[in-house]
């Protein structure tokens, strides 16, 4: 099992014709992604690292029908594509692309509520379910097939926490980076709801960061239900100086809550077990799938 | 980013909205000279990208021309400390001076991207110049919020709403939802994430006017604004704040003594939080990013140690779309151009790990290279000589 993506899932990519499209695109075949189709305005008909490439996402949808989308488009058009994607019918969207603007993403948000379309990032390495699948930048040799389920929202923080679970010789079933950016697609409480029936997956580790309400919507989630596998959270920027970013109009909907101490006591609070010396994500992971 | 008060009023001016007769000075010469143009009394207000100005001594009441250029000689350059700035404090450069207004009453005007409902929102309070989460915590019955969507702005009722719960005379709720309005409007066109009319004033005359004012611009869209990306002022920026943004480098201060040098923000801020978990002191945060080139390497490598904070240093890379030998080659350019003379602890792995620990191994510099990343913090706390 796995989430998310499978071996046989099929994916098209967004802007393929792009330089780091390109290259990601090379990097994810080599893996054994089942990449089908290429989609870059203004060069329907062509043919691009095998694959063929369409104007618009409808018309790769029809000739190829892909599940999933990865995009690689610059920021300024990240939110349209995203749109696009979702209008064509693709049930996952997963949006590589950093920097597109708060209020386009707003756009997008609400225009995905209208259709049956997820969201993964924007600004996110993608997902790999290892062994199977990879849609998205992340380094695919350091990852192997196994029982922990990653959710992130830190690129090389997650690749760090990977290697520590490879070192020790305890796979994963799936990585999913969640992003960045203040509004992205699926979060910690949507994935942990896929990963509770997924039978593959043993044991969770959560990467959490300062800012936004993420990690404590998913200790909300956890507080309702008893979730049946262990969870493991670490939470970046104890020492991260007080947002300057989050403004009064905006930290009166927040509150007081945001920074790590917060995120992390409501996540212990809902029994999540809290790593402290991010260095040792792999070691307590491991003596958690042991007992 | 954010601008300055004088730059957000001139915006406000030119949306037709109402601010305090003032002008912007740049000498206690100049000063002396609006002072008696604009009458007094006259309020100075000292231009800085920081709230908490009032009670740092920023915002000076002057009841004549004389008082006002005295006070101005002791504002200028002078390094303001707030609740905000951090213990290094902004330097004065410029003040704005106004007419101080004859107040009836205050209130609170904010819009923000609501980030929880992924939706924009207008909140409204009956009390002004007040900090709005202690009010929000304290009387949250005097506090109104409504949320409107980028497509479809900000409704008339719902400006009306929030004008009626101010509860202004009828004559002003007009002119507070036509306000409302215009300041929605353009809160969506040039991407804002935030903007606060604290206080909005109704003065004895009965005008409303925005007494003062704070607008944070997205910095992802400034590239489709020019006329507010002419508006950055970097002037507040350290010297390797500066030089970092040179590079496209992501660097903050921080009050420590341990330099750091990352990629990506995630572990930077991980490895912020393990020097400190093992008793060391972070001294800036650093995040390379993805795309860096071998110079940016070079010059994040020199803010590093030539930081005269700097006891010790640590390299901690996980190359992904980054490669080791690239950065290893960044670190011994600079280190041979400048000399190794506080102890470096690098730690890599991933893309090109061992290319790039040949090449910190064949520069013969006195490197201390660690396996994993917990050797490393434990080393690089160890040799700062700051231990707790």
């Amino acid at each position: 099992m796995s989430i998310l993506v499978k071996a046989k899932t099929r994916i098209l990519v967004q802007g393929i014709t792009g330089k780091e499209a390109t290259f990601h695109t090379q990097r994810m075949q080599e893996y054994g992604t089942r990449v089908v189709a290429g989609v870059t305005p203004g060069k329907g008909g062509q043919s691009h690292l095998g694959l063929p490439v369409f104007n618009t996402v409808e018309q790769a949808r029809s000739a190829e029908a892909p599940e999933v989308s990865v995009i690689f488009v610059p920021p300024r058009a990240g939110a349209d594509a995203i749109m696009e994607a979702a209008d064509a019918g693709i049930k996952l969207i997963v949006c590589i692309t950093e920097g597109i603007p708060v209020i386009d993403m707003l756009r997008a948000k609400a225009f995905l509520k209208k259709t049956n379309s997820k969201l993964i990032g924007p600004n996110t390495p993608g997902i790999i379910s290892p062994g199977k699948s990879k849609v998205g930048i992340m380094p695919g040799h350091i990852h192997i097939p196994g029982p922990v389920g990653l959710i992130s929202r830190s690129g090389t923080l997650t690749y760090e926490a990977v290697h520590q679970l490879t070192k020790l010789g305890v796979g994963q079933s799936t990585a999913v980076g969640i992003g960045g950016d203040s509004i992205c697609g699926l979060k910690f409480a949507e994935l942990l709801e896929m990963f509770r029936e997924d039978l593959q997956t043993k044991a969770l580790i959560l990467i959490g960061e300062i800012g936004g309400t993420a990690e404590e919507e998913a200790a909300g989630y956890l507080k309702q239900i008893s979730y049946p596998k262990p969870i493991l959270a670490y939470v970046a920027g104890v020492t991260a100086p007080p947002g300057k970013r989050l403004g009064h109009a905006g930290a009166i909907i927040e509150g007081s809550r945001g920074t790590a101490q917060d995120k992390t006591n409501c996540l212990k609070e809902a029994g999540v077990r809290i790593i402290s010396n991010p260095a040792r994500i792999g070691q307590e992971t491991k003596a958690i799938l042991i007992n | 980013m954010l601008i300055q008060e004088y730059q957000a009023k001139r915006i406000l001016k030119a949306l037709g909205i109402q601010t305090p007769e003032g002008y912007l000075a740049e000498s206690p010469e100049q000063i002396i000279k609006i002072c008696k143009a604009l009458g007094s009394p006259a309020v100075l207000k000292a231009q800085i990208l920081s709230g908490g100005r009032g009670q740092a001594g920023g915002i000076l009441l002057a009841r004549e021309p004389e008082e006002a250029e005295s006070l101005a000689r002791n504002l200028f350059g002078k390094r303001l400390i707030t609740s905000q700035t951090g213990n290094r404090g902004l330097v004065v450069r410029k003040i704005l001076v106004e007419k101080a207004l004859n107040i009836k009453k205050e209130c609170y005007l904010g819009l923000a991207v609501d980030r929880e409902h992924e939706t924009l929102l207008a909140l409204v309070s009956r009390e002004g110049g007040i900090q709005i989460e202690e009010l929000s915590r304290q009387k949250p019955e005097l506090i109104k919020i409504i949320s409107f969507n980028p497509d479809e702005g900000m409704r008339p009722f719902q400006a009306r709403q929030l004008a009626y719960f101010l509860e202004l005379e009828e004559d002003l709720i007009k002119q507070l939802v036509s306000l409302l309005r215009n300041l929605s409007g353009f809160f969506i066109e040039k991407d804002l994430k935030l903007l606060e009319v604290n206080p909005l004033v109704l003065t004895e005359s009965r005008l409303l006017v925005a007494a003062d004012v704070k607008m944070e611009f997205d910095d992802c869209s400034l590239e489709r604004h020019q006329d507010i990306s002419g508006l950055l002022d970097f002037s507040d920026d350290s010297e390797e704040e500066m030089e970092a943004r040179n590079f496209k480098l992501n660097y903050l201060r921080m009050e420590g003594n341990i330099g750091c040098l990352v990629n990506g923000a995630g572990l930077a801020m991980a490895t912020m939080d393990i020097i400190s978990h093992f008793g060391g002191q972070p001294a800036n945060f650093l995040d390379i990013g993805g795309g860096v080139t071998e110079e940016a390497v070079n010059k994040a490598f020199e803010i590093l140690i030539s930081d005269d904070r700097v006891t010790s240093a640590l390299v901690n890379i996980f190359g992904g779309i980054v490669r080791c030998d690239l950065v290893a080659r960044g670190v011994v350019n600079c280190a041979e151009r400048l000399g190794l003379k506080k102890p470096v602890v690098v730690r890599m792995e991933g893309t090109n790990v061992i290319e790039g620990q040949k090449i910190l191994k064949e520069s013969g510099l006195p490197f201390h290279l660690a396996d994993d990343f917990e050797q490393a913090a434990r080393l690089v706390v160890s040799l700062s000589g700051r231990e707790k």
